[in-house]
């Protein structure tokens, strides 16, 4: 196996029992991550995209959730670690970084004793040295006055700020890989574009590898290397940023390309999916996306569409033949670019 | 902070300065008739009643009255600091029989605080980490015997049990703890059973509520995510941001039990603060009456006072605001 | 020629800051300062800006839920400033707002009938309310089925369409979109914002529309207030703002925004904004933005700032076509020069 591959999850599967019924949260999902590349996975709610990562993390219940498949991380699986061995990955080998910092700091303690409960988590070393090297790292990330700031609470810190708190906490044990889940979804916009590049520059510089969970498709086309859809639990499709973008081939893929407005031009109308996100307990039978596909077809309704590799690492899970696809997408992009005003 | 706490300190005098002139007005100026004959107990003679009326100053108009009565307080009268007057259905100076009195009842206060504390939190804790448990239920039912059951049954089952029937324990009564350590536990360690449990119950509640609420939000998310022990993160973490309602709570408690502990203390015959409130009501003893109203009060203010200290030091929201 | 159904001039709003022992006022939070806008009808007014830039409290403000502190509001040409509760209420009916979140702005505890026919029974219509509460839920996009149904019963998508719903229960002249698609999926926005076009039409509405999102924006207003600190620093039309923004920050702002370029021909250049935006209690002389501003780095070619930027308070104006308006000195005029801007790094 590649020095270079952390990450290889296979056929991951997450259910919940609840009251209600079975809740498919994830199925059949597969992928990997290398060093140096940040996987950019889009969903909307439901999608299973959050869930996944908590997977890989040990961080839900084990007890309530049924977990399958492997995840192997250099070599080893996560899935049947025992709780310690897990422990000992979290925060040091594997980090993960969440949507609101706000809400994921600790609000009665200060920034910087945070950080250094972090470095103490898996090293022992005194509380000085502990938070000597928060302070590093809180000046590493680009906090001004850093020495001062760590004394600070959490609610004296702006959303940018605690954000780049949150990076500076996960990054303290130089971990191998940084799981990012809507890591700009609560900042502002001009926030968002430093924190995007922040986490970018820390890619590069420490040659680590990136899974960043978001909703915001401009930000993985700029600094993401491979892109996975997922929709309902599984992943529609996956491939090159480069080749999903040109060349989308799921009809879900499209939907959400054409109902996102645009900063570049102002469209005569969105063409939104239609309905909603599908329930997790009922789930469609066949391919999940069908009650909403403009283009379903006899097979949609009850065999479920395999996620096959078309060429170049691009894989889709759709019934619809390679020149249909192709023959739609283009029919689509002329419809939407000759509607533009 | 410290602008906190002098904010703080500067409306605790505000409300005990009302509370004296609310005492003030519903003992002295709002009964109808002689306020003489009200204080001066069964039978009195018209000496007694003259002699009243000059050290009351009642020929006075109402605010040299109050005047005298807040001086009396704050600087002390003929018996001593603080000033509360004489006590004339009992012939003792009200001064004294308070400072008797408040050591019995804060030992059994104190004694039974930290056993509440100890119970309530710790079940609390183990109700919400093995929620929906065997323990987790067994636990929630023992808080609500501990709520619903009397006081004064638990006390007398407890004296029937535990000192009558299997002698472990000493009787009723007060055993001064300079005069016998030993004894004054072994007197106060079932008064101080019975108390707790009542409250253990509702702060196991309390915390378990709290802490599971505590647990759902998302910094305890990330405390996971860094790797922490479970038991970091449940006490360094989750307890931690649970505390402030428990700390509310337990300041209120402590204080309404300065003169409030009637039932305790009658059943285990502890002659306190809260068995002397409700024996100078039957007795009709005016002075005395007051003088348990105003250092229950006192205890009051002064509890909260710390309660909103202690609230400063474990959420330092609240100091910045 | 359109009139105007909202106009607002000199309009500010002042929170108290108390401090000290006894609460007393130590400062005032500069929410809103000195705004003018005029909504003309028929139109959609977009308001952008970053958290705390004043763009929620100005369109309240409009809408008179908050009092201001100064200036005033002109409802269709009268002006309404002063006007008692008692004198608003029938002016109410004219204007209506869609709130963010539509998992709390609903009353749990109404069925969607309730919500949307309340309108009716404040103001007292008459007719029957409960068929036009189903013909709303229908134009809407809702089953009308659905009357007795619960808020939780329903998406984040459809909860807001019942928002949208209830704002148009007494066929308002204006309504006031504060961020009503923030909290939706990006599937879902589609559908809510073209919903929202929709209707603007078959009703003759007006919108403000309050957003964070740059992209939302341009899909849906025809002329754009950029604010930042409480002021509004730039007034076009939305082509023009977008193609040729005149403010620094605008065109900062715009850079920040990530695209979906499959070519990956037009590489954006983001000009980048040191450090935060400075606290609204104590906001910066002269012009607010002077601190982070890279033009003005530009033009003195250091460090330092123009005199006019750092003490002259700049007043919204047109440089050359009278339907764009920039408050700046020193506005930005082509698109080199933006180029320029963005390679300046501000200590």
């Amino acid at each position: 196996m590649s020095a270079d591959l952390l990450l290889d999850v296979r056929d991951l599967a997450v259910r919940f029992p609840t009251p209600d019924g079975l809740v498919n949260a994830v199925s059949g999902l597969s992928f990997t991550l290398s060093r140096g590349e940040t996987l950019g996975i889009v969903g909307e709610s439901g999608s299973g995209k959050s869930v996944t990562n908590l997977a890989i993390l040990g961080l839900l219940n084990r007890k309530r959730a049924q977990i399958t498949g492997e995840v192997l991380f250099q070599g080893r699986d996560l899935l049947t670690a025992s709780a310690a061995e897990i422990r000992n990955v979290r925060g040091k080998d594997i980090a993960m970084i969440f949507q609101d910092p706000f809400a994921c700091l600790h609000p009665m303690y200060r920034v910087g004793s945070q950080i250094a409960e972090a470095v103490r988590a898996h090293e022992s070393v005194s509380w000085d040295v502990a938070f000597d090297r928060a302070v590093e790292v809180l000046d590493a990330v680009g906090i001004p006055n850093a020495r001062s700031r760590a004394r600070d609470y959490p609610h004296q810190f702006s959303g940018g700020m605690r954000q780049r708190a949150m990076i500076a906490m996960a990054l303290v044990h130089n971990p191998d890989v940084l799981i990012a889940d809507e890591p700009t979804t609560a900042l502002d916009v001009t926030v968002q574009a430093q924190i995007v590049e922040l986490i970018d520059k820390v890619k590069r510089d420490f040659n680590i590898g990136v899974i960043l969970i978001t909703h915001d498709l401009g930000v993985i086309a700029e600094t993401a290397q491979t892109v996975m859809v997922m929709y309902a639990g599984r992943a529609v499709e996956h491939g090159p940023v480069r080749a999903v973008f040109e060349q989308p081939q799921h009809p879900y893929t499209w939907g959400l390309l054409e109902s996102m407005p645009s900063v570049e031009r102002k469209l005569a109308r969105l063409r939104a999916i239609e309905g909603s996100p599908p329930s997790v307990i009922n789930l469609p039978s066949g391919c999940s996306f069908h009650p909403r596909c403009p283009h379903v077809f006899k097979r949609c309704d009850h065999e479920r569409p395999p996620l096959l590799t078309i060429e170049g690492g691009h894989a889709d899970a759709c019934h619809l033949t390679g020149e249909s696809k192709r023959a739609l997408w283009l029919e689509r992009e002329a419809a939407r670019l000759g509607r533009s005003a | 902070m410290l602008l906190y706490v002098a904010r703080r300190l500067v409306w605790s005098a505000v409300v005990i300065l009302i509370v004296t002139a609310i005492t003030f007005a519903i003992f002295f100026l709002l009964p109808p008739g002689d306020p003489a004959l009200r204080f001066a107990g069964r039978q009195p003679s018209p000496e007694l009643l003259h002699t009243i009326r000059a050290n009351l100053g009642l020929d006075h108009p109402w605010y040299a009255q109050y005047f005298k009565f807040v001086k009396s307080i704050v600087f002390g009268d003929k018996f001593g600091w603080p000033g509360l007057g004489y006590s004339y259905g009992s012939s003792v100076p009200i001064r004294d029989k308070i400072i008797e009195k408040t050591p019995r009842t804060l030992s059994l206060i104190g004694g039974a605080a930290a056993l509440w504390l100890a119970m309530g939190v710790s079940v609390g804790v183990l109700s919400a980490v093995k929620r929906r448990s065997l323990v987790d239920r067994l636990a929630m039912g023992f808080a609500l015997f501990g709520i619903s059951a009397p006081v004064f049954w638990l006390g007398l089952m407890a004296l029937f049990l535990f000192w009558y029937k299997l002698d472990i324990t000493a009787g009723t009564g007060y055993v001064d703890f300079t005069k016998s350590p030993l004894d004054w536990a072994s007197h106060l360690i079932l008064p101080w059973t019975v108390l707790a449990l009542l409250f253990a119950a509702t702060y196991a509640r309390m915390v378990r509520g709290n802490l599971l609420d505590t647990l759902g939000e998302d910094y305890i998310r990330t405390a996971r995510a860094k790797g922490l022990s479970e038991r970091r993160v449940i006490f360094g973490h989750g307890l931690r941001a649970s505390l402030a309602p428990i700390v509310t709570m337990f300041g209120l408690d402590v204080a309404l039990l300065v003169g409030g502990a009637v039932i305790t203390e009658s059943v285990f015959n502890i002659d306190g603060l809260g068995f002397m409130a409700i024996d100078s009501v039957f007795r009709g003893d005016l002075p005395a009456t007051l003088g348990v109203v105003l250092v229950g009060t006192f205890a009051v203010v002064v509890m909260n006072l710390l309660v909103d200290i202690a609230y400063a030091f474990l959420d330092p929201r609240v100091r910045y605001s | 020629m359109s009139e105007a159904i909202i106009e607002v001039e000199g309009l500010t709003k002042r929170f108290p800051v108390s401090q000290g022992v006894f609460g007393r006022r130590a400062g005032e939070v500069h929410a809103v300062e000195d705004v003018n806008l005029s909504v003309m009808r028929g139109e959609t007014l977009g308001i952008v800006g970053e958290s705390g830039c004043g763009k929620s409290t100005t369109a309240r403000l409009m809408l008179k839920l908050i009092e201001s502190t100064a200036g005033t509001i002109r409802f269709e040409g009268r002006d309404v400033t002063n006007l008692s509760s008692r004198e608003m209420r029938p002016l109410r009916r004219e204007m209506q707002m869609i709130f963010q979140d539509p998992y709390s702005s609903l009353n749990p505890r109404q069925t969607v009938g309730q919500i949307i026919g309340t309108p009716f029974s404040i103001h007292k219509t008459e007719g029957d309310s409960r068929a036009r509460v189903r013909d709303l839920m229908d134009r809407c996009g809702m089953n009308p089925e659905h009357y007795n149904r619960y808020p939780h019963e329903f998406s984040g998508g459809q909860r807001q369409r019942i928002g949208v719903a209830r704002a148009l229960a007494l066929k308002p002249k204006l309504i006031v979109c504060d961020e009503p698609v923030s909290a939706l999926d990006v599937s879902i926005q589609a559908q809510i914002l073209n919903l929202l076009e929709g209707l603007q039409s078959e009703f003759d509405l007006t919108y403000v529309f309050i957003s964070h999102d740059l992209s939302v924006i341009r899909q849906i207003a025809d002329r754009i207030a950029v604010m930042y600190l409480g002021r509004v620093v730039e007034l076009a039309e939305a082509e023009a703002l977008y193609d040729r923004p005149q403010h620094p920050y605008s065109a900062a702002l715009l850079s920040a925004v990530p695209r979906v370029d499959p070519t990956g021909a037009i590489r954006r250049q983001r000009i980048v904004l040191a450090g935060d935006v400075p606290s609204p209690i104590a906001p910066p002389s002269g012009c607010a933005f002077h601190p982070r501003c890279p033009k003005a780095r530009l033009v003195t070619g250091g460090s330092s700032v123009p005199d006019d930027c750092a003490n002259d308070l700049p007043v919204l104006d047109s440089i050359d076509v009278p339907t764009q308006q920039a408050a700046c000195w020193h506005p930005l005029t082509s698109v080199d020069e933006l180029r320029a801007v963005a390679s300046v790094v501000v200590e």
